[in-house]
């Protein structure tokens, strides 16, 4: 057990944060709820591409595929460095957390010089089409046909809940291409070309007021062969291997946010008032600010041992799933401690920039995103604890 | 960075798993717990055998040098057994690291120390045991409260605070003055004791740093709870797996899993947050405190915790004296309020992260840190 960084990753640290002190935008506030989605988009895209041509995109990636080559660990300093310079966040998450490693993993040659430098350059955003409305928790259900005609599919069907669609080049979806074997075993991973004639997006708002997410409609939409990402029928594993990547991926980046989150938290508790004292000095509010931390520092830890066993066993596996329950439970009880504080304040739109209001509403849906609290539940039973399946 | 225990230490914790499975089977812990010390000489003498009432004492002193993590790793097994005795007693004592090293790690000796007094307050600054001075010595007189071990310590260090702050003081068993009795407790793997001295004389330590040693005591205890949640995890997916309700296994109903879910992630976090703070006191760290004081309110909710979902998913079965979990969810309880509960580990990292000008590094405000006698 060595908790200090090795020569060589603090190395990496040192030349990263190096580069970014003079490439950080540096009117960047942060605003997380923004009018004009399309000067966001463009901002982000441009963040990207500067990342991507200074080598900073892709650090666990090969590099010929444009990414840097570096471990596991060395991406998780990126990632927390990226945080803790108050950099803007990344706007291809499908695509860098998701889509990429799954490609990486089982893609043809061609498909990982075709798709695999844009996604690192910003030029090609992804999204997601795994969930339909029939198909929630219970994944393997999805029923977006896709009939075989010559060197093509033809897929028919909906997706729903997929984010990045409205500005998406492309999109990895689930689809049903055998009818009659057991549901697992008749799925196939497709890579979709948003700009297909057939495909249309429409937004849905969240509770939170903004449209992260869409409903996709595919009719018709002709998907040659060559897009298939692993083996047609096989697609319940290529799913997988993108869901688990997904889960190890995103605890790693967004302990920081919650630190920043905490920090600011912390520094109101001691402009607002309880019983005529800052609420920093009531008792009551000490212990909650106190449980908040040590749970956050419990993830950091948890993210350093879990990137520790993904470094040495090169897969990600269902541990990704305790992380994700942890992450998205102790955020939404961080949400609330900040709202008991804030007390009247913390519903306000313009009380620190809404910002309070929107992290209440929008952390209600971190149980629910990359699978609810109780599938991840399920799979820590049965895959980490071998408990006899449920279902 | 590398975050797992390398194979040194996961050769330590196999060895100890394997030698405790021999030494400390359930029989021999609840024979034990039915005497009056829990204590077993011949059980002692075996963990003396394998070095580890000398793990932390340096090999000058005849120890084997062991860190902190090396530490958890064996009072992680310890607790994992609900060893009854004074192990964890003994460490606490080597940490002030008296003039009796050298007896201690060779097991020839047992210590203990006496912290707590009528207010029950862990914080330092509440020790009002006002010693008086004759010639190099001390006279103590008053009570101790909550002493672990106290009846079978051969010597006891009891901690005074002196006109110049706190001192720890010596005491050989048999002192004149000096009277012990039982504080009958639910946890009967781990006895309690009220301590009267009544003019009892004793030595004071030479740079005898109690706020450390309480660290390193503290860490050793949360990996004792790390282990005890891990063998209530253990004996619980067991059971679920085997016990039969409506034609299935138990454990494949979710509202079974859901609950040893949650106990995996209660065990894993209270792991890496005891493994951190065991690292963290090794390296000296300037969090090391903070660390120690997260290790030990988390460990203290989730150990109480996890043993109550593991009596729950167990049924009546998990309620009776027959079945082993009762041992666990006493040495929960006791666990929870040795050194400090939740509460009063959270008082103490809201000092270092909510107010503006926090503690230094590996000091608190509100006690005094090092002492030491001339």
């Amino acid at each position: 057990m060595d908790l200090n960084l090795t020569p060589s990753e603090q190395k990496f640290r040192d030349d990263f944060r190096a580069w970014l002190k003079p490439n950080v935008p540096a009117l960047w506030v942060g605003a997380v709820t923004s009018e004009n989605r399309d000067d966001h988009n463009a901002y982000l895209r441009k963040w990207q591409r500067t990342l991507f041509e200074g080598g900073w995109a892709g650090i666990s990636w090969p590099k010929q595929y444009g990414g840097r080559g570096a471990t596991l660990m060395e991406q998780a300093i990126f990632q927390e460095d990226l945080a803790l310079a108050d950099a803007p966040h990344l706007i291809g998450t499908i695509g860098l957390s998701l889509v990429g490693p799954t490609i990486i993993a089982l893609g043809t040659e061609e498909q990982k010089r075709r798709y695999l430098p844009p996604i690192l350059a910003g030029d090609e955003i992804w999204c997601q089409g795994f969930s339909e409305p029939n198909a929630g928790s219970d994944l393997a259900s999805v029923g977006s046909k896709a009939i075989r005609d010559g060197e093509d599919f033809i897929v028919n069907g909906q997706k729903i809940w997929t984010s990045f669609a409205q500005m998406a080049d492309f999109c990895l979806s689930l689809v049903r291409t055998d009818f009659e074997s057991p549901k697992h075993k008749g799925i196939t991973c497709l890579l979709v070309d948003m700009r297909t004639p057939g495909i249309s997006v429409r937004p849905l708002r969240q509770m939170s007021g903004d449209s992260g997410f869409n409903e996709v409609f595919f009719s018709n939409v002709r998907v040659p062969l060559t897009q298939v990402l692993g083996q047609v029928n096989s697609g319940w594993s290529t799913a997988m291997t993108a869901l688990m990547n997904e889960r190890a991926n995103l605890g790693t980046g967004i302990q920081v946010l919650f630190k920043r989150n905490l920090s600011a938290l912390i520094a109101r508790s001691r402009t607002v008032d309880r019983n005529g004292q800052p609420a920093s000095s009531d008792p009551v509010v000490r212990q909650k600010l106190a449980q908040a931390y040590l749970e956050l520092e419990i993830l950091r830890l948890n993210t350093n041992r879990a990137l520790t066993s993904l470094s040495k066993s090169g897969t990600p596996g269902a541990e990704g799933s305790i992380q994700k329950l942890y992450w998205s439970e102790m955020n939404q009880r961080t949400q609330q401690i900040a709202q008991e504080i804030l007390g009247p304040y913390g519903q306000l739109s313009d009380f620190d920039n809404g910002s309070w209001q929107y992290g209440y509403l929008r952390t209600r849906g971190n149980t629910i995103e990359a699978g609810t609290s109780e599938i991840q539940r399920n799979i820590i039973a049965e895959r980490v604890l071998g408990l006899p399946k449920s279902y | 960075m590398d975050f797992d225990l390398n194979k040194m230490q996961r050769l330590l914790k196999e060895t100890a798993r394997q030698f405790l499975s021999r030494q400390c089977k359930p029989e021999r812990v609840r024979r034990l717990m039915e005497t009056d010390t829990a204590y077993d000489a011949a059980l002692w003498q075996a963990i003396a055998d394998q070095g580890w009432t000398g793990l932390i004492v340096p090999e000058s002193h005849g120890g084997l040098g062991a860190g902190i993590v090396e530490l958890a790793v064996v009072a992680e097994e310890m607790g994992r057994a609900c060893v009854p005795g004074p192990f964890l007693s003994t460490i606490f004592a080597t940490a002030l690291q008296p003039q009796h090293l050298e007896k201690i790690a060779a097991g020839e000796i047992k210590a203990t120390v006496a912290i707590l007094e009528q207010t029950a307050n862990w914080d330092l600054e509440s020790i009002r045991l006002k010693p008086s001075r004759d010639g190099e010595a001390f006279l103590l007189s008053g009570t101790k409260l909550f002493v672990p071990d106290a009846d079978v310590a051969d010597v006891l260090f009891c901690v005074a605070r002196s006109a110049d702050g706190l001192v720890v003081v010596a005491v050989e068993r048999g002192a004149a003055g000096l009277t012990i009795d039982p504080m009958r407790s639910m946890d009967e793997t781990r006895k309690l004791y009220r301590v009267t001295f009544d003019g009892v004389r004793g030595e004071a330590l030479r740079n005898a740093d109690i706020v450390s040693a309480m660290n390193v005591a503290t860490v050793a205890l949360c990996a004792e709870m790390v282990g005890g949640m891990q063998w209530i995890l253990d004996a619980t997916v067991e059971y679920a797996k085997t016990r039969q309700q409506f034609g299935r296994p138990i454990g494949s109903f979710q509202a079974v899993q859901h609950q040893c879910a949650d106990m995996v992630l209660l065990t894993e976090s209270a792991r890496s947050a005891t493994y951190y703070a065991a690292w963290a006191l090794t390296q000296n760290a300037p969090g090391a405190q903070l660390a120690v004081s997260v290790a030990k309110s988390y460990c203290s909710d989730a150990y109480r915790e996890v043993a109550n979902r593991g009596i729950q998913l167990h049924g009546g079965i998990g309620f009776t004296w027959e079945h082993d979990l009762q041992l666990y969810y006493k040495r929960a309880k006791s666990s929870e309020t040795l050194f400090g509960d939740s509460t009063f580990h959270r008082e103490r990292i809201a000092s270092f992260v909510v107010d503006e000008s926090p503690p230094a590094a590996g000091q608190l405000t509100n006690e005094r840190a090092a002492v030491a006698a001339r």
